[in-house]
């Protein structure tokens, strides 16, 4: 059939296929969109209880995010910015990456590798049945061995005390540094302690922890095998809980004037 | 009806799109190390290669040659782009996992190949079958190879313990190598001998043979 090969019937084809393929394309994307959004939403609320170690499998994630109340702080004051960003629509990861909406990094504040700090983060408050604030979830991430580790850690009303970590997104080596994801490890963090006369203390170290050691309240066990991964973890936690973190955010919190 | 299933059952041993005609090779490496993940990457080509092959062949006799493989591709993208849209809204949790994966459907050589080879030439009904089928041979050889690569990887099976771990107080020690992509090349080449033992036919004749030393000693 030559009369195919026609500049004419060529261009008419190209053209019909590509309207006909866009309609579809664009239909299964609108139509679709709304169910989307809520799987999105949902994953994120259950990777934040999942960090704090409250994620229950058989009940509804939006009832158990029911206690959960989102706040915004500003990173640069460790105040509260409900006001210049709203919660539900911030996209705390794409400000990170934002040069309007971060700030860059030295080498020598950039122990967690992430070059860039987003201005705005989002905090999350699990309340009890009268309003006092239980737990403090704060977003962590940072460079582990192949790649960044995003996670939440979870601490006790006294801003303290360490009651959850987890990762929900990593690359590190299965079996070894993909390790954070084993319960057995993460049971080692709740009850530890963060600060020590204001310093942030908490880490890693190598195997095991010696629970008559003065300093095992600031010690987690390492990760048989991955060295780097539990050096990029003890960094990002230092990080996030640091100076540069949420500590500003924190002490403003224990003071009572956030 | 038995041309039809020829078409069918065809490309699930006798002419296995990976282990015949190496074809999809680099999605059966990423994707096989947890069987879940697997299954729904199977079912996704299944059907994005049976469907293919139905449009393609339907407009067969309109497409100008000068542009054919770009028209198959438009075809092909816009299918795959469809079931990546249904899969972030109903399956989202194993959407995150295959992540590019789904995407990458597109260029997979099984799906190309078969609108270029199959369904350029023959009628709708028999190029979807013909896309199935190729689909089928497809997920025999992933399930076969997550199946290995999850239980004695991760000693899961759908994410169900089946060999506990030392680390979660069993007996059993994992081995990692088997959750990393190159661990499926060693099973795929396991897959594809085992196939070719019993398929003496399937065996290529070797395309060139050593021939004898001839240079006898260095003349002056």
């Amino acid at each position: 059939m030559s009369s195919n090969d026609s500049t004419r019937k060529t261009l008419i084809v190209a053209f019909l296929l590509c309207i006909v393929c866009s309609v579809i394309v664009s239909a299964a994307v609108v139509m679709l969109k709304p169910v989307q959004e809520v799987n999105k939403t949902l994953d994120r609320k259950r990777n934040i209880l999942a960090a704090a170690g409250m994620l229950v499998e058989d009940q509804s994630v939006e009832e158990q995010f029911s206690r959960v109340q989102t706040r915004v702080v500003d990173l640069r004051t460790g105040e509260f910015a409900d006001k210049a960003v709203d919660p539900d629509k911030y996209d705390q990861r794409r400000a990170a990456k934002d040069p309007q909406s971060s700030d860059v990094l030295t080498d020598e504040q950039d122990l967690a590798k992430i070059s860039r700090r987003e201005q705005f983060a989002l905090v999350y408050f699990v309340q009890d049945s009268r309003g006092e604030i239980e737990k403090i979830i704060l977003p962590i991430r940072g460079y582990g061995l192949w790649s960044t580790l995003y996670g939440f850690i979870a601490l006790e009303s006294d801003a303290n005390t360490v009651a959850g970590v987890g990762f929900y997104e990593h690359g590190e080596t299965p079996g070894l540094g993909g390790e954070v994801d084993n319960p057995r490890w993460k049971a080692f963090w709740p009850g530890k302690q963060v600060y020590r006369d204001g310093e942030v203390q908490i880490g890693l170290i190598k195997g095991s922890v010696d629970p008559d050691s003065i300093n095992a309240a600031w010690q987690v066990d390492g990760l048989a095998g991955a060295t780097l991964t539990a050096r990029g973890v003890t960094n990002l936690v230092q990080f996030w809980l640091g100076e540069n973190g949420f500590k500003p955010f924190l002490n403003n919190l224990r003071a009572g004037e956030a | 009806m038995s041309a039809i299933k020829e078409t069918l059952i065809g490309p699930i041993f006798k002419n296995n799109p990976i282990a015949l005609q190496i074809l999809g090779v680099c999605s059966a490496l990423a994707v096989t190390s947890s069987l879940k993940v697997t299954l729904v990457m199977c079912v996704a080509l299944t059907l994005v290669t049976g469907f293919s092959g139905m449009f393609i062949s339907s407009i067969r006799n309109h497409i100008p040659s000068s542009i054919r493989i770009i028209v198959q591709m438009v075809i092909i993208a816009s299918l795959v782009i469809v079931v990546d849209q249904f899969l972030k809204a109903y399956a989202f949790a194993i959407s995150k996992q295959l992540s590019v994966f789904v995407g990458l459907i597109i260029t997979n050589c099984i799906v190309m190949g078969r609108a270029e080879a199959y369904a350029m030439k023959n009628p709708p009904v028999a190029s979807f079958v013909d896309g199935i089928g190729n689909g089928l041979g497809y997920s025999i050889v992933l399930i076969s190879v997550a199946l290995v690569r999850e239980l004695l990887g991760a000693g899961k099976l759908m994410g169900y313990e089946i060999l506990p771990l030392v680390t979660d107080g069993g007996w059993y020690v994992p081995n990692g190598l088997l959750l990393l992509p190159p661990s499926a090349f060693f099973l795929i080449g396991g897959f594809i001998w085992a196939l070719r033992s019993v398929r003496k036919e399937q065996v290529e004749a070797p395309e060139f043979k050593l021939a004898r030393h001839t240079v006898v000693g260095e003349s002056a």
